[in-house]
């Protein structure tokens, strides 16, 4: 697909000069807002040398961020996997009154602002929301806490692995599986031979983008946090705290493995894609 | 797509298991949740509700939201349609490279993309320092907020744009050609009645990301209420002043004027992909 080297032969018909106007206002535009970004990241967190690179990573309130994010992803991608495998299957596959409605309730999510999505759940859980009360009474803490960030990152990643699959199931047709179950298939039997292995690598890239959000989702996770240090601190947020206090280094430097999660998800959806033989939405 | 409708007699398995498991996660999770924005609203009296609404940092919160969203998605359409059109049509060296980094917005947490573009743009950053003598304030400004919008928002356009291109058969060009159309009107004529369905799409998904965008936002917009301040901090700001009431209403208000814009446009948008009965 990579022409040689100063080809700019169209696909299409048209004249030279235009495309390369086109091509180069393209580039240009796509440079400043995605090559640049990503230059400045790995030089500002070098910027100090590796040492301070070292250091800042491997700081024990940096990796007690690292490793509260690990749990939050680590709760939150199997649960929203099996939600996006229910959903999914159910819009995709049965023909029921309020489908419609029911597909734009999963997308709700992607419309509401994240910082509203946390405060949904300060209303509900904070000490002067609805169930305050009694999460003080039965002594839980859910705000400013673990669950109060794992509630809100569900809320935010849960449409992603439904979104995924849905196109694709639908895509797919039901033969198969019915040539299964006349062939005397349990239901369970029919969906995990051969329903399941028909979607694996669209469910795989749900999973990778969900963790993706869930590891990097900053709005909805500021907000029930508490920006508590080394407890309920995020990367993201870990990655606020040094940038506001002018280390600016060892912020660009916390955020560079931020970065390179970004960056491994984008290869993991084009060898996904390749995989499959398929665009991903 | 037909066949949906013979699925009636419900021969596949998981219907009950799956709809309990998806009702059940959508009420827990998604609605009682949301819910909580308008019992919390409604706790306040209408006076104290419309005097919220009203006040003049809550507009300026509002109005500042809406524009810039509203800008940066313009400036998407444009630039999203050219990207696409770049990736599509031309080969040139790098161009699966370039196509794969498109999604990177997507895959970036916004509080990276924050620190990186106000580092970028600040008066001594990278950008900054060659635009700022020039007079052209980027950072702690509305247009900075837009950089950040026009940001994340991006994707949206590229990607919902790329497959509809990529359907159209070259040949139409041709035959618009060869009856005697120069590009540009082909391009006006035939390709881009085409594509409007799909940019409107993609524009209004980057307008509904850009309302309520907040990583990105918050470190290069410098945040002075009444000049750039946005909707999702001041919702934040009355949340860290335990102003619950107060923050559910904003937030109120503004999920209304941003669902009522999203219909009106998604409204548009199927009216323009009908067959072209009035064209």
């Amino acid at each position: 697909m990579i022409g040689p080297a100063g080809t700019t032969e169209g696909r299409g018909h048209s004249s030279g000069p235009v495309h390369a106007v086109l091509i180069g206002a393209a580039l240009l535009f796509l440079a400043l807002f995605l090559v640049a970004p990503l230059v400045v990241v790995f030089v500002e967190a070098f910027r100090k040398g590796i040492g301070v690179y070292l250091q800042a990573v491997s700081d024990p309130i940096a990796l007690a961020a690292v490793k509260l994010t690990l749990t939050v992803a680590f709760l939150v991608v199997p649960i929203n996997l099996l939600f996006g495998l229910a959903a999914a299957w159910l819009i995709a596959r049965f023909e029921f009154r309020g489908r419609g409605v029911l597909l734009s309730l999963l997308d709700l999510p992607f419309s509401v602002s994240p910082v509203i999505s946390g405060m949904i759940f300060v209303l509900l859980f904070g000490a002067h929301g609805y169930l305050g009360h009694w999460v003080m009474r039965h002594d839980l803490k859910i705000i400013f806490a673990l669950p109060g960030i794992v509630l809100a990152t569900l809320f935010v990643t849960s449409p992603l692995v439904a979104r995924e699959l849905i196109p694709l199931l639908e895509s797919q047709g039901t033969d198969e599986e019915e040539a299964a179950l006349t062939l005397g298939a349990r239901g369970w039997q029919t969906f995990l031979w051969v329903s399941l292995p028909k979607i694996r690598w669209g469910l795989l890239y749900g999973v990778i983008l969900c963790n993706a959000r869930a590891m990097g989702e900053f709005g909805a996770v500021s907000v029930v946090s508490g920006h508590i240090r080394g407890l309920t601190n995020t990367i993201p947020l870990h990655v606020e705290i040094l940038y506001n206090e002018y280390q600016i280094a060892a912020a660009f430097a916390v955020a560079s493995l931020l970065t390179m999660l970004a960056l491994g998800t984008l290869v993991a959806k084009t060898m996904v894609e390749w995989r499959s033989g398929r665009r991903l939405a | 797509m037909a066949e949906k409708k013979q699925r009636g007699t419900r021969v596949l398995p998981g219907f009950g298991l799956s709809m309990g498991v998806t009702l059940t996660y959508l009420g827990l999770i998604i609605l009682i949740p949301l819910a909580t924005i308008l019992l919390r609203s409604a706790t306040l009296s209408w006076s104290e509700l419309w005097e919220t609404l009203s006040a003049p940092r809550t507009l300026a919160a509002y109005r500042l939201s809406l524009t810039v969203a509203l800008v940066a998605a313009l400036v998407n359409a444009i630039f999203g349609l050219l990207v696409a059109w770049v990736l599509e049509r031309y080969t040139f060296p790098g161009r699966r490279l370039v196509d794969g980094l498109i999604d990177l917005p997507f895959a970036l947490p916004t509080a990276v993309a924050g620190i990186v573009l106000t580092t970028f743009y600040a008066p001594n950053g990278w950008a900054g320092r060659i635009l700022d003598p020039l007079g052209i304030k980027v950072a702690y400004t509305p247009l900075g907020i837009a950089i950040a919008l026009i940001f994340v928002g991006m994707p949206f356009v590229v990607r919902t744009v790329q497959p509809i291109l990529r359907g159209l058969e070259p040949q139409i060009e041709g035959a618009a050609a060869s009856l005697g159309a120069g590009p540009f009107e082909t391009f006006v004529r035939v390709i881009f009645p085409e594509v409007l369905p799909a940019l409107l799409t993609g524009t209004t998904l980057a307008f509904a990301r850009g309302l309520g965008e907040y990583g990105s936002v918050i470190f290069i917009a410098g945040n002075m209420p009444m000049k750039t301040e946005i909707t999702p901090l001041l919702i934040m700001i009355q949340l860290e002043q335990y102003n619950y009431a107060g923050a559910a209403a904003i937030a109120l208000g503004f999920l209304v004027v941003s669902f009522s814009l999203l219909l009106a446009v998604n409204a548009l948008s199927a009216w323009s992909a009908q067959p072209k009965a009035r064209a």
